[in-house]
């Protein structure tokens, strides 16, 4: 069994094996605790050259990512936490996004820019953001959020491998969730989307990342309430192609979309009013619904900690109030 | 009368001292005896630029020409001097106000104009306009008028440049107003830790949009922030296009031979508004007495000067090269007049790499 950090840095190995155009740099790329067990030993398995730890400065080295992505190589800029990632905002979506299309399409832009949600332990309103929703929004980025280790790892070989600049976003919560993982598999990120991970009857569920492996969660749990819920892991959001999850909605007439983020403009909203648009009138047999973080910052306290972010209960809870069942108490 | 600041070495790296009076540096300047040719070369790429940008400030005016224009009147020897000594495999950005960069590295004139004009046969195929200009062939990888953003941008190819070590390096142009931009020192410091090969060539017009430098800095000289960076500077009259070429030399040297980032400041005077072809004569405190003063410090005069001086060039053919320059300006202003726009599908086309 292979665990979604771990998978990571087999990313990163295949990567830096095969690929010489391919580097790494970023915050903490040298020290054993900023990015998990994703990177581990990097530096000394494929030299400092090409696993660069840097100064403290997201902007100026996301900015040199992407010089040197005009150049020939395939760079990986590391954010170990999103929230000092919004220091690199104007390199990311003014830049990166906007080369391209600006330049006539003359210019490939083939960078990788990997953000981690890495929340919880009352780290609080700045250790804690996820902001996936404001990267997806922007066209010219690929927004690629794996669940499952398989696609923390393949996920990654396609980001770097895919010539339009890709906001990578894995989350610390997924690190210990391992599989089974045969040989890398080079996907085309840009014929990878949303899937569904389990047929059902009854409801759909829906997340990215995180959310996708609560709904996952709670529909092995609904299972043995003797409810069938359809799941769809998202996985790139950025483009977002919805017909898996219209699809799904057709034949549920339920949909409950999950997103570890704020509801305002975001991700969840757009899957809903993706669904309600594509969708004829009367097909579906409740109204949708989301499943969010509330609108506040992340809380430092522990009890508050614990009410801010959404469980599996929550949406085991919150699908039987869709349909109308009680859940098996015991 | 001539120039009364002391040499880079002797001077203090935050003031100008005499380069900062507009009075000074009016004569012709100095040019190295036997190198005809190249500033010959010089001279016509200048003289270029400055009819490609007077013709663009003329159909802004008349309405034929919407985009934003920041044009480089009066900069042109910053822009030329520098391109003396670049190589092919160089790779150079620049900011909102490049045409002249994009010229002077020698970009198609008609491919400018025609980008400015929004046609499919622009340098950015009509989708980039004056301030997004691309030149893969002559070195230019890109411009942009987010101020300081191709900065580090620049020291990402210099990364790529060491790690080709092929000796190939990266050219940063920005402005004065680029300094005050974190990003700025960002990426001097990234520079200067991984030792990148990359020129930051700032060219010191004195004005950020509307504001005098002295209204927004306590100095007026940016050399300073090189200083703090540990990246070595020079600081040259950036209306000298031999001084210019000379400092770009000595930076270039040290650079291929992997001493890591240098600076140059090449002390200029923007003869234009911020943006668009007015003199803005009305805008900030110190220009509408300055700007006439300054224009005695012309590049193109001042080195023409210097060539009918030596007796290498004569009255009728500098009114030759002016001749010649206009005319090549008008008719590739004509023929991109002709040129279609893009279709319509570019619009969504060229947002993410094609499938194939």
């Amino acid at each position: 069994m292979t665990a979604y950090g771990i998978a990571i840095r087999q990313g990163f190995e295949y990567l830096m094996t095969r690929y010489p155009n391919v580097f790494a740099i970023g915050q903490g790329l040298w020290s054993p605790w900023y990015v998990g067990n994703s990177m581990t030993d990097l530096d000394t398995q494929f030299g400092r050259d090409r696993v660069i730890d840097t100064p403290v400065s997201e902007l100026g080295c996301t900015g040199a990512a992407l010089g040197a992505a005009l150049c020939g190589y395939r760079p990986v800029v590391i954010h170990p936490r999103i929230d000092f990632m919004l220091l690199a905002v104007d390199q990311i979506v003014t830049q990166a996004a906007k080369w391209r299309p600006m330049f006539g399409g003359q210019v490939s832009v083939p960078l990788t820019v990997r953000g981690i949600v890495n929340r919880g332990g009352e780290q609080g309103a700045q250790h804690s953001q996820a902001l996936h929703s404001w990267f997806a929004h922007v066209p010219g980025l690929r927004v690629a959020m794996p669940a499952t280790a398989r696609d923390a790892r393949d996920l990654l070989v396609a980001s770097v491998l895919c010539d339009d600049p890709v906001v990578y976003i894995d989350d610390r919560w997924l690190y210990g969730v391992d599989e089974e993982l045969g040989p890398v598999t080079e996907l085309d990120l840009r014929k990878e989307g949303p899937r569904l991970v389990r047929e059902g009857r009854d409801l759909t569920l829906v997340g990215a990342g995180y959310s996708a492996h609560l709904c996952r969660q709670a529909a092995e749990r609904l299972a043995s309430d003797g409810i069938s819920c359809a799941v769809i892991d998202l996985r790139v959001i950025n483009p977002l192609d919805l017909e898996p999850v219209v699809s799904s909605v057709a034949r549920t007439g339920r949909l409950l979309a999950v997103d570890g983020d704020w509801s305002s403009c975001g991700l969840a909203g757009e899957v809903i009013a993706g669904v309600s648009e594509a969708l004829e009138p009367g097909r579906l047999k409740a109204r949708p619904a989301r499943i969010t973080l509330p609108p506040a910052p992340a809380p430092t306290s522990g009890p508050l900690e614990r009410l801010y972010y959404a469980t599996l209960d929550d949406v085991v809870q919150r699908a039987h109030g869709m349909l109308g069942t009680q859940q098996e108490t015991g | 009368m001539a120039a009364r600041h002391k040499a880079p070495e002797e001077v203090a790296s935050a003031e100008l001292g005499g380069l900062a009076d507009a009075g000074n540096c009016h004569d012709a300047v100095v040019v190295p005896a036997g190198d005809t040719a190249w500033l010959l070369d010089a001279l016509q790429r200048m003289i270029l630029i400055r009819a490609a940008e007077e013709q663009i400030g003329d159909m802004v005016t008349q309405g034929r020409v919407r985009c934003p224009c920041h044009l480089a009147i009066g900069q042109e020897a910053a822009a030329v001097g520098v391109a003396v000594h670049v190589r092919p495999g160089d790779r150079l950005f620049g900011a909102h106000r490049s045409h002249a960069h994009f010229l002077a590295l020698g970009g198609s004139v008609h491919r400018l104009l025609a980008e400015v004009q929004g046609k499919h046969t622009g340098a950015s195929r009509g989708m980039g306009g004056s301030m997004h200009l691309l030149d893969l062939e002559h070195g230019l990888y890109g411009t942009v008028p987010i101020v300081g953003a191709t900065i580090p941008i620049a020291v990402g190819a210099g990364l790529a440049a060491k790690l080709d070590g092929r000796g190939g390096l990266a050219v940063s142009f920005f402005g004065d107003g680029a300094t005050e931009e974190g990003v700025f020192h960002e990426a001097m410091n990234l520079a200067a830790t991984l030792k990148t090969p990359v020129l930051f060539a700032c060219e010191n017009n004195f004005f950020s949009s509307h504001l005098h430098i002295t209204l927004r800095q306590p100095r007026d000289s940016v050399c300073r922030y090189a200083e703090a960076h540990c990246v070595p500077w020079q600081r040259v009259d950036g209306n000298d296009v031999a001084a210019v070429a000379h400092a770009t030399e000595r930076a270039f040297a040290a650079i291929r031979a992997g001493g890591g980032p240098q600076f140059l400041e090449m002390v200029t005077y923007r003869w234009r508004g911020h943006v668009g072809p007015s003199e803005d004569e009305d805008v900030g405190v110190k220009r509408k007495d300055d700007l006439a003063v300054w224009k005695g410090r012309d590049p193109i005069r001042r080195l023409a000067d210097a060539l009918m001086d030596g007796g290498r060039l004569s009255e009728a053919e500098l009114e030759h090269l002016w001749a010649a320059a206009r005319d090549q300006v008008r008719a590739a202003w004509d023929q991109a007049s002709q040129d279609p726009y893009p279709p319509a599908e570019a619009l969504l086309q060229t947002v993410y790499a094609p499938t194939t």
